[in-house]
């Protein structure tokens, strides 16, 4: 811009910092934020041990919903961990994939009745029989049905912006997310409302403490010193653990899980060594949404009021706990959704409830200040 | 009716479109007297359009004045987010946060002093920015005697700052509002506070000072967030937008303010916004983007967005020119917020629900990543097309058709993002909002291109 030689030189002034010499390093002012968290911390601690001491069994029960959410999250966050540790994408649209599995079995159960075509079919099979098979073929139609959505979604929306910048497909992510939500909405699809579940089996409280074991029913209620529980927290426990075993072995042992692992690396070469690296995308997506499905399902059966919103929270608190233990990883995801699982009950049971998504949210940005990697989490380059 | 309807409709958005470019290009005039005059007269254009009546209607009824309104503070909200989004590059979910906070902030003051006839809320709200933003300079100023201090320490530094400031502005502006408040005269005899001027007054400091309270929320929330990577900030912001929305469903329970019952909805605002201050708002906003965008803090923030370490390398303050950028875009939005709150008159924690919160970044997108006439063009266009007309004619369509535009919207914007990824716009700007052509020092050589430099030459001289 200065280029007219007629000019004389002008003088820049520039803005005069401090001289390096008396600028000191900012190391020493670490004990503040550290503190500060410390001094966090001590509260949160004297908080929960205070409503220990004063009712533990209350303690225990909140526990036990935590728990109970908490698998559940680590459940949708499987699916997270995996599609962001392959293409670094934030799929928004998990959560409404995790909407369609409740959906799917929904419409299985109640329209289509399909949780009772054992006892159709094989009229003489044992009751628990016919209802296990039954509900695990409603279980696997929404963990197909969420698996082929999501193996569309990969390939209409996310395909031709591999090589876009990060944000423009999150940005589509999110539009995905808006049209599963508002399609959903619309009557002819699963109506906006709010549409109470029928569950392909009975849910039972038991108790435990107080003198033994034994099922809540109205001629037994629970003894006052017991702490209760439903048989369909059991089952999620199962299942979540079972789910985090068996992924864990995919991706360790098979020749899928290898190819998996080596395009999260480095994909280009992974196309070199002969891999297709859009099959193994596909797939992963197809994997993490039937989790997904499977979780919606259990989470429709725990608390059985769905609407089409309902993926949102749940979708958004489970990539929290997959940041939170540390993106990629498997046991990560499923020890940082035990954790926001606990924090969301513990803070509805002794905070505030309505709080409780502040909760989760305040612990994402701590977590990413104090340890960026998450728990389990390996050091890693951010790609443009 | 339909087809009438229709075409009204289609002639008003070409209309305000045609407007904007006008405004835009009178703007960019060498002449400081024509610029006045034009600007007065795009005011005045529109201005006369309310009053003027042909027959027993007015060529544009409440119905448009309400769609120009909101398109206005969607323009400040949306130009915002694209500071944020466009040019530095920070993807932003947190815009509609700032917004319904601004909203917020500047209705409690006016409900206070038009219904409970009290400043106390004004005091504390002016005093409280003043002294959280002083507290800021001061700590800026002490932590910038060290190099590489840890985020979570200034953070804390900032926090316990502004706490304590607020402690203190609610104390003195209560001490000085007691003094005052006696000077609005009992009920049959209004005293000086009571008339119309002082509630114009006291409705433009509210509305600023709602800004700056926003763009101070933002200051401390972005410092410990904007160091996270991109998509986590995004994530981040999204989770602001939401905490503040349960913070408004709460308001009269887990925060101390009955006034804004809580989910129910504040009733009662007082409706100051006049098409006067919609427009000065907005001019000040274009203006000092402009400005901003074109200056030499300007050229770092898009030189942030462009490539972070390079911009490191020439001597660029990254981490500060990410603050800027965000502050001064929540600043904006803080202002919308307060003329939708004053426009609309009724405020309620729905409208600021986080799914609301993607019209910006839909219009932001639609209108093209760091373009200004874009979000502009696409504000007004998007709040005439599909708020104001699509809505009336889906909704003789049947009781669906709400929820049919949040399935086209989706459907429009993946379109969007696969087959036109820089926006309806691209790059162009117009008039005003193009970069000023640099005046040269000597005469030695004609500009090269005669046509551009007259028009442009003079914005540079300020």
């Amino acid at each position: 811009m200065q280029t007219a030689s007629a000019e004389p030189p002008r003088v820049v002034q520039p803005r005069q910092p401090l001289p390096a010499s008396s600028r000191k390093s900012g190391a020493g002012l670490a004990w503040i934020g550290r503190g500060f968290l410390l001094i966090l911390a001590v509260v949160v601690a004297l908080i929960l041990a205070r409503n220990l001491l004063d009712n533990p069994r209350l303690f225990a029960q909140i526990v036990i919903s935590g728990l109970q959410l908490g698998f559940v999250y680590a459940l949708i966050a499987l699916g997270y961990t995996m599609v962001y540790g392959i293409v670094r994408l934030i799929n928004f649209a998990h959560g409404d994939v995790f909407m369609v599995g409740s959906f799917v079995s929904f419409f299985a159960v109640s329209r289509f009745s399909l949780h009772t075509w054992p006892k159709v079919a094989f009229p003489g099979l044992s009751p628990d029989l016919a209802t296990l098979i039954g509900a695990v073929s409603v279980i696997a139609l929404s963990m197909v049905v969420c698996a082929v959505l999501a193996v569309v979604i990969e390939r209409v929306a996310y395909k031709p912006l591999r090589n876009a910048p990060r944000i423009t497909a999150l940005i589509t992510a999110i539009g995905v997310s808006f049209f599963l939500e508002f399609f959903g909405a619309l009557n002819f699809v699963f109506s906006p409302r709010f549409i109470p579940y029928q569950r392909p089996f009975d849910v039972y409280a038991y108790y435990i403490g107080g003198g033994g074991i034994g099922m809540v029913a109205p001629d037994n209620p629970a003894p006052p010193d017991s702490i209760t529980f439903s048989s369909i927290f059991v089952i999620i426990v199962i299942a979540s653990i079972l789910m985090q075993v068996l992924l864990q072995w995919l991706v360790r042992r098979t020749k899928m899980g290898k190819a998996m692992r080596a395009s999260a690396v480095d994909k280009p070469t992974t196309r070199l060594m002969g891999v297709n690296v859009d099959r193994i995308i596909s797939f992963t997506f197809a994997i993490g949404a039937a989790f997904a499905g499977l979780a919606g399902v259990l989470f429709a059966i725990a608390y059985p009021s769905i609407h089409t919103q309902l993926g949102i929270l749940p979708g958004l608190k489970a990539f929290v706990a997959a940041v939170l233990g540390g993106i990629g990883s498997i046991p990560g995801a499923l020890v940082g959704a035990l954790i926001m699982g606990q924090a969301e009950s513990l803070t509805a049971g002794y905070i505030s409830t309505p709080m409780r998504d502040a909760v989760a949210f305040t612990i994402l940005i701590i977590v990413l200040l104090v340890r960026p990697t998450g728990i389990f989490g390996e050091p890693e380059r951010e790609k443009a | 009716m339909e087809l009438g309807f229709l075409l009204g409709s289609v002639v008003k958005i070409v209309a305000v479109l045609g407007w904007l470019y006008g405004l835009l290009q009178v703007m960019a005039h060498a002449s400081r007297w024509v610029k006045i005059i034009g600007i007065i007269a795009a005011f005045g254009v529109i201005q006369i359009a309310f009053t003027l009546k042909i027959g027993d209607q007015s060529i544009l009824n409440d119905f448009d004045a309400g769609l120009l309104f909101q398109a206005c503070t969607m323009a400040m909200v949306a130009l915002g987010l694209n500071l944020i989004y466009g040019f530095n590059g920070q993807f932003s979910l947190g815009q509609w946060g700032f917004y319904g906070l601004g909203a917020y902030a500047a209705a409690y003051v006016t409900y206070k002093w038009a219904n409970d006839r009290t400043s106390s809320a004004l005091f504390v709200l002016l005093i409280g920015v003043i002294l959280a933003g002083a507290t800021i300079l001061v700590l800026r100023r002490f932590l910038s005697r060290y190099y590489n201090v840890p985020v979570l320490s200034a953070f804390t530094l900032y926090l316990l700052g502004c706490v304590a400031a607020a402690a203190v502005a609610v104390v003195a502006g209560n001490a000085i509002a007691s003094v005052i408040d006696p000077l609005f005269g009992a009920k049959d005899a209004p005293g000086l506070l009571s008339g119309d001027l002082a509630l114009q007054i006291v409705f433009v400091l509210a509305v600023l000072c709602a800004g700056v309270f926003a763009a101070e929320v933002s200051f401390l929330f972005g410092l410990p967030v904007l160091s996270l990577g991109s998509d986590y900030f995004g994530i981040a912001t999204l989770g602001f937008s939401i905490v503040i929305n349960t913070l408004m469903v709460n308001s009269d329970t887990i925060l101390p303010f009955p006034e804004m019952k809580g989910g129910r909805g504040m009733i009662g605002i007082p409706k100051l916004t006049t098409w006067f201050w919609v427009f000065i708002f907005l001019m000040l906003v274009i203006v000092v983007m402009r400005n901003l965008i074109h200056s030499s803090a300007g050229r770092a923030i898009l030189s942030v967005r462009e490539d972070e370490t390079a911009a490191k390398a020439m001597g660029i303050d990254v981490a500060s020119n990410k603050l800027l950028t965000f502050v001064i875009g929540s600043l904006f939005a803080g202002l919308g917020g307060g003329i939708y709150a004053h426009y609309i008159g009724f405020l309620s924690p729905g409208t600021f629900s986080f799914l609301a919160g993607f019209n910006p970044l839909i219009v932001v997108v639609f209108g093209g990543l760091g373009s200004m006439t874009g979000t502009l063009a696409a504000s007004f266009g998007w709040m005439f097309f599909l708020e104001g007309l699509l809505r009336v004619l889906l909704g003789q369509m049947g009781t669906e058709a709400p929820t049919w535009r949040f399935v086209l919207y989706p459907i429009a914007l993946l379109l969007l993002m696969l087959l036109r990824p820089q926006g309806l716009l691209g790059k162009t700007e117009w008039g005003f909002l193009r970069a000023p052509a640099v005046k040269p020092r000597a005469p030695a050589s004609p500009p090269p291109d005669a046509r551009a430099t007259p028009a442009a030459a003079a914005p540079a001289a300020k």
